[in-house]
């Protein structure tokens, strides 16, 4: 089956978007993660422009430019200035080492491929790697979350899995109203601010972002 | 009355509203107790008349339905008044306004803060109460349920100051609420998966439930609401929390609101469910046996006189689940003259009890505010300060005592025909039970006429322990008015009990679709089955009682005419004779703990005959504490000690919680 120039080109960039989850996965400076989010923002912007242009869905456009403007700009802003701030250049650390990350990467990758199998089958022959990607990505996102020892590098991981999210709902089902699209925007850009406050917070009380710390805070009798 | 269309239940409508509209107007006015005594409590008092007087009303007309428009989506509140509901609402009227025109008396020296605040939760307790027998949906049942279990849990812990009564009200509160989730589930089961709108009352009486599915519901209910009955072995609250609340919230507590869980019994079992099963019968019977023999055999050996009514109403609660069993049992085998019979005996003696324990509650507030004094080994003698309260605190200790011819007598002796004339059930087993039962409730019957001679002299007769209360003085106005009804009321319900069975064959019909043959074919006599059999006139009684009592006084007079003297009690021409020598409440208890000691956890601490300054000390514990709740207790801290073991404190341990969770559920869904 001869598939169309236009979704070649989306699952071009399903299949970046990928790529760069894994290198997030990988990367351990927080510099070069933050600039990988931003690119990861980009294609995102990228691929829903092209599924603006080629559905003829207005919205998307707007969605698309919202898109540019915050994950792709204003967000890595931020962030870079919170790292300055914080004065926290030095690498990553992580709590499995990185090749085993990697590994547990690729197989929540196959995971998720054989899951999106039986949806894929349902919708049209276009989209069928689509949804595997989107999940994938979103379930790598989460895996990031889990072995990062830093608040910010979590914070980051959380960030791309609200654009795997979002990728997921354009590729797959042609874009969400552009209200929920305002609503999500809005929402993640509060919740990065009020990371950033409690960045500060988790410093002044335990002089330190490592969210180790932080497992004093349980319940006294256990 | 009827002409101008309005209905009973409008008017039990709106009693309940005026009750809340008085709560509210108590707490408004604190700043002015005086005017919360003499105006709040006595409104309370004539509206629990008038809701006695329109239950009295409903008693006799058909059900009436009301369907407000507010509560759930699908599921508006739904209210329903019938013969049922009707009689608790008389019992909670006419107990209720004695409470209410005590309490007036009673809490005149609060503080005005604390005042206003027991005077709202009070009157919620009655309004709540009131909407628990009303309600027609689970959803207003249990609403309703629940504000009766945190009303009367605040009045409980009105001194809250003090930890033992924190304690006493921490686990009532955790026993309603277990009891409380058990009935939820209870309407759950019999709901059986018809949408929201299947549960109200009337769609659970259409559902067929299975025999498996019907004794789930009916053994989940009958743990919920034995927890809040005080059954065994969830009574545990009832002996701290009763000691603990005001007088007068004892006396509602155990006098009406026990009977709440007992009326939740009778409108599940007969009413919402539509089968029964013979086991049903024979477990409440048991547990009701169980429930009668513990509390009097504890009451017995109390030194606190409020614990000592606490563990009484235990055995009152146990005599009526026995009821209720005998009419299962009567009920699934077709006896249904007999099944009548134990009915009418059991919502007789909610009845009864619910006037004489009250009664009992509130002397017991009097002599507590006179004296100052809960312990009864302190007490003696009150009958020469406190005259009024003594005479009518007699009434309620010779009607508790199941003496004739007053009210406890009646519906004991209803309870014991039922059981006499039982031979001939088809079932083997129950034919054999039937008899140790009805041994069991006669030695328990008797048990407590002991507890209450013990609870009456050692209280009001011989001399005064203690140089304490030298001015103790009678109770006011308003008290005495309230222990006068009740008083008056345990009379009454003795002398015309033809009249209240009359009543009561409504709901026999209603539950049963039985009724009495002809025990109220005379208006003298109550023949329960036959007038061959046994039959009992209480005004023949009364007069050849009074009778023989005139002629014993007037011989005593006309042989000893002016040559009797009035000397110290139980002097005996002894001449050193103490207080202290007299029996002591522990004393009084001492044969029935001998007897029974394998149930009690005792612990004495005896002087040598050498100490100078002797003490004695003795302790009779429950065991079911140390047996079932203390193991209890371990397992769930242990249970939450496994569960805290997930909380590590580490982010990436929930996160991975989460993924793992998300993987799971990605997989198998």
């Amino acid at each position: 089956m001869q598939i169309p120039l236009i979704l070649q080109f989306v699952n071009l960039l399903a299949s970046l978007l990928l790529l760069l989850v894994f290198a997030m996965l990988a990367q351990r400076r927080i510099l070069s993660l933050i600039n990988l989010f931003a690119w990861q923002g980009g294609i995102l912007a990228l691929s829903t422009f092209i599924v603006a242009y080629s559905t003829d869905q207005h919205h998307l456009y707007y969605s698309a430019g919202l898109t540019l403007v915050l994950k792709v700009l204003l967000l890595p802003w931020l962030l870079h200035r919170l790292v300055r701030k914080l004065k926290i250049r030095w690498e990553v650390e992580t709590l499995i080492n990185i090749p085993t990350t990697m590994l547990a990467g690729i197989a929540l990758v196959i995971f998720s491929f054989n899951l999106a199998a039986p949806i894929a089958e349902l919708a049209q022959g276009i989209t069928r790697g689509l949804i595997g990607i989107a999940l994938a990505c979103v379930l790598i996102s989460l895996l990031m979350m889990l072995t990062r020892r830093k608040a910010v590098t979590q914070v980051v991981a959380f960030l791309s899995l609200e654009n795997s999210l979002f990728f997921a709902a354009t590729s797959a089902t042609q874009g969400m109203p552009l209200i929920v699209e305002f609503g999500i925007a809005l929402d993640v850009l509060v919740a990065t601010f009020i990371f950033g406050i409690f960045f500060f917070q988790i410093r002044e009380t335990f002089d330190s972002l490592d969210i180790a710390h932080m497992e004093k805070l349980k319940d006294d009798n256990a | 009355m009827n002409g101008l269309g309005v209905l009973p239940i409008d008017v039990a409508g709106g009693a309940i509203l005026l009750w809340i509209v008085s709560g509210f107007l108590g707490l408004a006015l604190q700043r002015s107790p005086r005017l919360i005594c003499k105006l709040v409590f006595p409104a309370g008092a004539c509206v629990s008349l008038a809701l006695a007087a329109c239950g009295f009303w409903a008693l006799g007309s058909a059900a009436n339905i009301a369907v407000l428009p507010l509560g759930l989506p699908d599921l508006p509140l739904h209210f329903r008044l019938d013969p049922l509901s009707a009689f608790f609402l008389i019992l909670l009227g006419g107990a209720s306004f004695g409470a209410s025109l005590f309490s007036a008396g009673y809490f005149k020296f609060m503080a005005g803060q604390v005042l206003g605040l027991l005077c709202l939760e009070y009157h919620l307790f009655l309004a709540s109460m009131a909407m628990v027998l009303l309600a027609d949906d689970a959803y207003s049942f249990m609403v309703a349920w629940e504000t009766m279990a945190l009303s009367s849990y605040f009045l409980v812990t009105t001194d809250h100051a003090i930890p033992d009564i924190r304690r006493a009200g921490f686990l009532y509160l955790l026993i309603a609420h277990v009891g409380a989730m058990a009935i939820l589930l209870s309407f759950g089961v019999m709901q059986a998966g018809h949408g929201i709108a299947a549960y109200t009352f009337d769609a659970m009486r259409q559902v067929q439930l299975s025999s498996f599915w019907a004794s789930v519901a009916f053994l989940l209910a009958l743990f919920g609401f034995g927890a809040k009955a005080g059954m065994l072995p969830l009574h545990v609250w009832l002996p701290e929390a009763h000691p603990a609340a005001p007088s007068p919230v004892s006396a509602l507590m155990s006098g009406v609101m026990l009977k709440m869980a007992i009326y939740g019994i009778l409108r599940l079992t007969f009413d919402l469910l539509g089968t029964q099963i013979w086991w049903w019968g024979v477990l409440v019977l048991a547990l009701g046996l169980l429930t009668a023999m513990f509390g009097v055999m504890f009451a017995a050996v109390q030194a606190d006189m409020k614990r000592l009514l606490a563990y009484s109403s235990i055995e009152n609660i146990g005599l009526l689940l026995v009821g209720i069993g005998l009419t299962l049992i009567f009920h699934v085998y077709g006896r249904d003259t007999l099944a009548a019979l134990s009915l009418a005996a059991t919502l007789y003696h909610s009845l009864n009890h619910a006037f004489f324990k009250s009664l009992l509650f509130l002397g017991t507030g009097s002599i507590l505010h006179a004296t100052g004094e809960r312990n009864m080994g302190q007490l003696g003698g009150l009958i020469h300060h406190m005259p009024w309260v003594s005479v009518l605190m007699l009434v309620g200790v010779l009607a508790i005592s199941g003496l004739p011819p007053l009210n406890g007598f009646v519906s004991e002796w209803l309870l014991l025909q039922a059981f006499l004339l039982s031979p001939g059930l088809p079932n083997s087993y129950v034919n054999m039970l039937v008899p140790v039962a009805a041994a069991g409730v006669a030695l328990s019957a008797a048990l407590s006429a002991y507890v209450m001679v013990k609870f009456y002299g050692v209280i009001f007769l011989g001399q005064r322990r203690e140089n304490a209360h030298k001015h103790a003085h009678d109770a006011g106005i308003w008290e005495r008015a309230g222990l006068l009804w009740l008083a008056f009321a345990c009379v009454v319900l003795g002398l015309i009990p033809v009249f209240v069975i009359r009543k009561i064959d409504a709901i026999s019909q209603m539950l049963l679709g039985a009724h009495l043959g002809n025990a109220t074919a005379s208006w003298m006599f109550l023949a329960p089955v036959d007038t061959h059999r046994a039959s009992y006139g209480p005004l023949y009684f009364l007069l050849a009682v009074a009778g023989v009592m005139l002629l014993t006084v007037l011989l005593v007079r006309r042989l000893y005419h002016g040559r009797s003297r009035r000397g110290p009690a139980w002097d005996c021409g002894f001449p050193a004779q103490s207080a202290r020598m007299q029996d002591t409440a522990e004393g009084f208890g001492q044969p029935i703990r001998r007897i029974f000691e394998p149930f009690f956890r005792i612990e004495n601490e005896l002087p040598t005959p050498f100490d100078t300054h002797p003490k004695y000390h003795g302790m009779s514990e429950d065991k079911l504490w140390g047996l079932l709740y203390l193991p209890l207790k371990g397992l769930i801290e242990k249970l939450s000690g496994w569960v805290s073991l997930l909380q590590h404190g580490r982010i990436h341990l929930y996160l991975a919680y989460t993924f793992v969770t998300l993987i799971v559920l990605l997989i198998f869904v």
